[in-house]
């Protein structure tokens, strides 16, 4: 593996080997001193084009704890807002002698564009509406250690498809590893040709989140995603949340323990109600540690080995 | 996965495989380790044992058993990887790490006991040391092999062995545990 762009770069082998990597690097967690020096002489940048706290914090506290040095650049306040190019700003980074570059970029596509330009390990930090591997990944596996295995499991998506990555690269994760998937959306967030795609990936799609929760072994919320819409999708936020939100009042359709996933951040009160993302089942926080250690697994991975 | 410490590059022998100690040396070889353990430390107290992956794990059990069922009480038993800390990470194809389980006390204070199954360059140690200082600070720490067979490459020697093999660069030791391989027995070849 030279770059983690997609889902699909992965084989099923190497998704459960990231799963291992990731439960030792969980071990390190707990220890009073958190680091390994695994990536000693390597050099990561993190490359955020848009705006996020987990996930830059969370592949930056992974490089660190493996030992790596870790720089951040963000568009505001790098070359890019001067006008700069992302091709030239991803060479000149890469000038500076990096051997892993973490970005993350609005235009889909992106990511695997610059793994064409540089030398350095490429990792798709979410790329538009396209793909966030590491998400899907830290996804899976935190339901993994809940459910014990995702085989024949039955996991609902349910909120803003049509805007989602996460949506996009959990599809891949779960269905390969044996879980059983409904996405739930109104229609006009129902990403348009989702027909014939459910057909091919093997996951089934519903309006009526009423029907779903009762059947599910876990459910994952997806962010409404404001900043991503150029229209009106639904008449009011009020409305949305009757339709589709995370309500107290379907809270009691899940059977019991049923863990409540959100990727963050949430915004409570719209797609989920503060009962459920507080709730005992729900693993959001849970998320945000897996995540620490699936990034530790990946850059583990990419980075670790023989140099090519 | 051998242990890396046990492969010899470039090996050309054409010398078959010669037994240097079958199951019954091997189970002699650890309980006297185990009586020494015993004697040097003055009994159990305060003792952890940690099994070097991979086939130093079932070594630290079956001394473990060992000293249990001398002293009658058990002794705490723990895995140590060493994956990340070993120096030619980046010279070999990216290796899996395996799990590293400390007893519940911890290893602070403790004599800890390094157990692997064969002592070459010295190398495994080396970065076994520099992982359990990330891990705690034992007041001592031991390191106890079932073979020698000498070549080191740094100064570290072992406290207990099971035997020692003077052995030619080129040679082949095998260590094949029940646990692992199905059988016991060390070859050389």
């Amino acid at each position: 593996m030279k770059h983690l762009l997609s889902i699909d770069d992965l084989s099923t082998d190497e998704i459960h080997q990231l799963f291992e990597t990731a439960a030792d690097m969980h071990d390190v967690q707990s220890r009073e001193v958190k680091k390994l020096p695994a990536l000693r002489g390597r050099t990561v940048v993190n490359m955020f084009f848009e705006d996020s706290t987990r996930t830059r914090s969370s592949f930056e506290i992974a490089g660190k704890w493996l030992s790596a040095d870790v720089i951040n650049v963000s568009a505001k306040g790098s070359s890019t807002s001067k006008g700069e190019s992302l091709r030239d700003t991803v060479l000149t980074v890469c000038a500076m002698g990096v051997d892993g570059l973490v970005i993350r970029h609005p235009a889909s596509g992106a990511a695997v564009q610059v793994s064409e330009w540089v030398d350095a390990a490429v990792v798709n930090a979410g790329d538009g509406m396209h793909e966030h591997p590491t998400q899907a990944l830290l996804d899976a596996y935190t339901l993994q250690r809940r459910l014990g295995s995702l085989e024949g499991r039955h996991v609902a998506i349910i909120g803003d498809l049509t805007h989602s990555r996460v949506f996009r690269s959990n599809i891949q994760c779960l269905t390969r590893l044996g879980a059983r998937v409904t996405v739930v959306a109104p229609p006009t967030l129902m990403p348009s040709g989702v027909g014939a795609w459910s057909a091919a990936a093997g996951f089934e799609t519903s309006y009526d989140i009423d029907a779903v929760l009762p059947t599910a072994d876990a459910v994952m919320m997806l962010r409404v995603q404001r900043e991503r819409m150029s229209g009106a999708y639904f008449p009011s936020e009020r409305e949305y949340t009757v339709g589709y939100g995370l309500t107290r009042n379907r809270l009691a359709l899940l059977k019991p323990d049923v863990p409540i996933c959100h990727p963050g951040p949430m915004n409570r009160g719209l797609e989920i109600a503060a009962d459920a993302a507080d709730a005992a089942q729900s693993v959001v926080l849970e998320q945000v540690s897996s995540g620490l250690a699936i990034r530790m697994a990946v850059l583990y991975h990419l980075l670790a080995g023989e140099e090519l | 996965m051998p242990a890396p410490e046990e492969a010899d590059p470039g090996t050309d022998s054409v010398r078959a495989d010669r037994t240097v100690l079958d199951a019954r040396d091997i189970s002699r070889a650890l309980t006297r380790i185990s009586h020494e353990l015993l004697e040097r430390n003055k009994g159990a107290t305060d003792l952890v044992l940690l099994g070097l992956h991979t086939r130093g794990v079932p070594l630290a059990r079956r001394i473990a058993e060992r000293i249990t069922a001398v002293e009658g009480a058990p002794v705490a038993v723990g895995e140590l990887d060493v994956t990340m800390y070993r120096d030619d990470l980046r010279s070999q194809p990216t290796r899996r790490a395996h799990k590293t389980a400390l007893p519940p006390g911890g290893i602070d204070k403790k004599v800890v006991v390094l157990v692997d199954d064969v002592l070459f360059s010295g190398r495994t140690i080396r970065a076994a040391l520099d992982a359990l200082a990330d891990l705690g600070r034992p007041s001592a720490v031991r390191l106890a092999v079932l073979v020698d067979r000498g070549h080191r490459e740094l100064p570290i020697r072992a406290d207990h062995v099971g035997k020692n093999l003077p052995s030619a660069l080129a040679e082949r030791v095998s260590v094949r545990l029940s646990e692992v391989d199905g059988s016991d027995e060390v070859t050389i070849s």
